[in-house]
């Protein structure tokens, strides 16, 4: 068709639509995603992405500027990873879920620790009342994490940490119980959350001020790109962001920013930026908007691979790949109507893949609940495996690549973000941006509006503001923690701190505050701590001394 | 004769770093016009009683996502009470299955707020059961 005959025709169908709405009027005054972004119009054409490039803008799989995926074949040549995040009560108790996790076809490991692990405090500690196995699992000293693994090949499986401020710590137990297993470091394999900026701006779980907290990221990323060239180093983690109430944009702005001021990290410690980009990946949040979530992911690629090759002069394509995990949006989820969350966790997921996730971990329908049962986490893990092997999406690269809707929505979502980062910038970058407390604000607004939303129905959950209906009790089971877990584990400790050298503990505590104190890296002295069964807390408060400790500035 | 303004105390009490819901409900009261004093987080329960009897408050609310209110939420309520405040309203939010519901009420809650209980709710209950403190 010729582009005047298409101009004609398309303004004669919208002359149309305006008469057809002027009898039967749309059903909302204004169409906007689960973030409120505009959609403007009812119909996406050819018009909306004229400016669209294909080689420029898209390009090929597995090639510059990656926006239809980072590999060459993508799912043909291997579906994403199903990696169900896990954790709860003592290590042994979570050792016996991976083992079922590893026998029902799961590929890797993802711990969650519990709150006093991630904290920084040790389970005997009276800051850690009431916590202890409760939203993950209890590891106090090198020996929670023997029992962890116990059983588990770490050369054969990956395993990825959700841990950040004491980051470097559990780092040096997982080198020291692979080396322990006989895998030597440079074969171990996984990721490491270790994303301390997002603490700040979203998730909360910090220990000491920003500057000090990114000196141990860099030591962590000098460590690992000398010593394990197989473990990526930082999640550079949107999920915590977006669950905090942010928009689609307001994640992906963040994050990537997030982003950005590792890479400068890692360069000022005197890394070559192509010697550590390339271990750095991303963890998405994925929520119920189907397509604002694909453009999402499509448009963090792209962004991605022009910052690293424009921005920071990167030569290796690998270093320009935005490779990600993803979650499904537990704060989608409704402790109304539970059952419903399957159907939202399905939605999620296919986004996920159809947006081309290099990894999964679909939500429990109980978690709004407790942490999931065997049964629910059982549900999750097959939804992923019916979209991988009946539901077809998987056959093909980027299927939704070319809509209209989904490119015009992918520039969208791109001009927002970058305009975000850009302010960012201006501010001058993400450290001095969260000093400012600019994120934590936007965030803020952003679920505040969206809680107004919901009052005025503007925004609807099915269950919760709309097709509400009486529920005597709940209708699924949830899962209790082990009352004992708590004395079980300071049980534990206190029979290990009988049974390790004191000397021995003593001397790197000591070795590890020198090193703190000065410029050294201290990720050799943590693993020497570890190694002797220094405690989680005993590490982190030789830090404490030296770095002081952060304080919520409770802005609401 | 005058009736104080409402003082709601918004906490967080423990180790648990989710407080997208704190400040939503404080933001919330503070715009439906209660003086709204927001702890922030990683509160002891001892901090949280102090603020509690320093700022006179007449609410409390506690919000919880760890799993942890079993253990927490007795502590505050005793503390306040043994420090001398008579007549406060406790409100709990969060994750708490329901099971824990019956006995935290036992205990001295009023009212317990789970996912998806609508901001109007919160406030309309404060301002039928909040004490009512005339001014001296």
């Amino acid at each position: 068709m010729a582009s005047g005959d298409f101009k004609t025709a398309y303004g004669e169908w919208k002359k149309k639509l305006g008469l057809h709405e002027e009898k039967h009027p749309p059903i909302r005054r204004r169409f906007s995603t689960v973030s409120d972004l505009e959609i403007p119009q009812a119909l996406y054409t050819p018009e909306e992405i004229k400016d669209l490039d294909y080689l420029r803008d898209l390009g090929f799989p597995g090639e510059f500027p990656y926006t239809r995926g980072v590999q060459t074949n993508m799912y043909r040549g291997k579906l994403w990873t199903m990696r169900q995040f896990s954790g709860f009560g003592t290590a042994e108790d979570t050792n016996k879920r991976y083992k079922m996790l590893l026998a029902s076809g799961q590929a890797g490991l993802s711990v969650a620790f519990h709150m006093p692990t991630l904290m920084g405090y040790d389970s005997d500690s009276p800051q850690s009342k009431g916590e202890v196995g409760k939203c993950g699992v209890a590891v106090d000293t090198l020996a929670d994490m023997e029992t962890l693994f116990d059983g588990i090949p770490l050369d054969e499986i990956t395993t990825s940490m959700t841990i950040n401020s004491p980051a470097p710590m559990l780092l040096a137990m997982y080198v020291a119980v692979a080396e322990k297993k006989g895998v030597p470091r440079e074969k171990i394999r996984g990721t490491l959350q270790n994303d301390i900026l997002k603490e700040y701006i979203a998730q909360k779980e910090w220990i000491y001020p920003p500057k000090p907290s990114m000196r141990l990221v860099a030591d962590t990323l000098e460590f690992c790109t000398k010593e394990l060239p197989n473990w990526n180093t930082i999640s550079i983690s949107g999920y915590h962001i977006r669950e905090a109430g942010a928009t689609a944009v307001q994640e992906l702005a963040f994050t990537i920013a997030d982003g950005i001021a590792y890479v400068q990290a890692g360069i000022e410690r005197g890394l070559d930026v192509d010697d550590f980009a390339p271990r750095l990946s991303y963890f998405w949040d994925v929520h119920n908007d189907f397509f604002e979530e694909i453009a999402k992911f499509r448009a963090g690629r792209r962004m991605w691979a022009h910052i690293m090759r424009d921005r920071f002069k990167a030569k290796n394509p690998k270093s320009w790949m935005l490779r990600t995990h993803a979650q499904t949006a537990g704060v989608s989820l409704t402790a109304q109507q539970p059952m419903n969350n399957i159907s939202r966790v399905t939605i999620q997921a296919l986004a996920a893949v159809l947006g081309g996730t290099n990894s999964l971990h679909t939500n429990s329908m109980d978690e709004t609940l407790a942490l999931p049962t065997e049964q629910a986490v059982m549900v999750a893990l097959r939804t992923q495996q019916i979209i991988a092997e009946e539901s077809g999406v998987a056959n093909v690269i980027d299927p939704l690549g070319g809509s209209y809707f989904v490119e015009w929505l992918t520039n969208k979502v791109e001009k927002e973000a970058s305009a975000y980062i850009d302010r960012i910038d201006q501010l001058g970058g993400m450290l001095a941006a969260i000093e400012k407390g600019f994120p934590q604000a936007e965030i803020a607004n952003a679920a505040y509006h969206f809680q107004r939303q919901l009052e005025t129905k503007d925004k609807v959950m099915v269950g919760v503001n709309r097709y509400q209906q009486e529920e005597k009790s709940r209708s699924i089971d949830v899962l209790y923690i082990d009352k004992t877990a708590e004395q079980r584990q300071c049980a534990r400790i206190a029979d290990i701190k009988k049974k390790r050298n004191t000397s021995k503990v003593e001397t790197s505590l000591i070795a590890l505050d020198r090193a703190a104190r000065g410029s050294e890296n201290t990720m050799p002295f943590l693993v020497e701590c570890v190694k002797n069964y220094c405690t989680v807390q005993e590490m982190c408060d030789v830090l404490r001394k030296v770095f002081g400790q952060y304080r919520d500035p409770g802005m609401y | 004769m005058k009736e104080e303004k409402i003082r709601v105390l918004v906490a967080k009490p423990g180790l648990d770093g989710h407080d997208r819901g704190a400040k939503v409900i404080a933001r919330a009261l503070r715009d439906a016009g209660f003086e709204v004093i927001y702890t922030g987080l990683h509160q002891t329960t001892e901090m949280i009683v102090n603020a509690a009897i320093e700022e006179d408050v007449h609410v409390v609310g506690l919000s919880i996502l760890s799993g942890a209110h079993n253990a927490l939420v007795p502590d505050v309520i005793k503390g306040v009470k043994k420090a001398g405040a008579k007549d406060v309203l406790f409100l709990v939010g969060g994750i708490i299955p329901d099971e824990d519901i019956a006995p935290l009420k036992k205990i001295g809650v009023h009212m317990i707020y789970t996912p998806g209980a609508s901001l109007e709710e919160v406030i309309s209950y404060i301002r039928k059961n909040a004490p009512k403190r005339k001014i001296a």
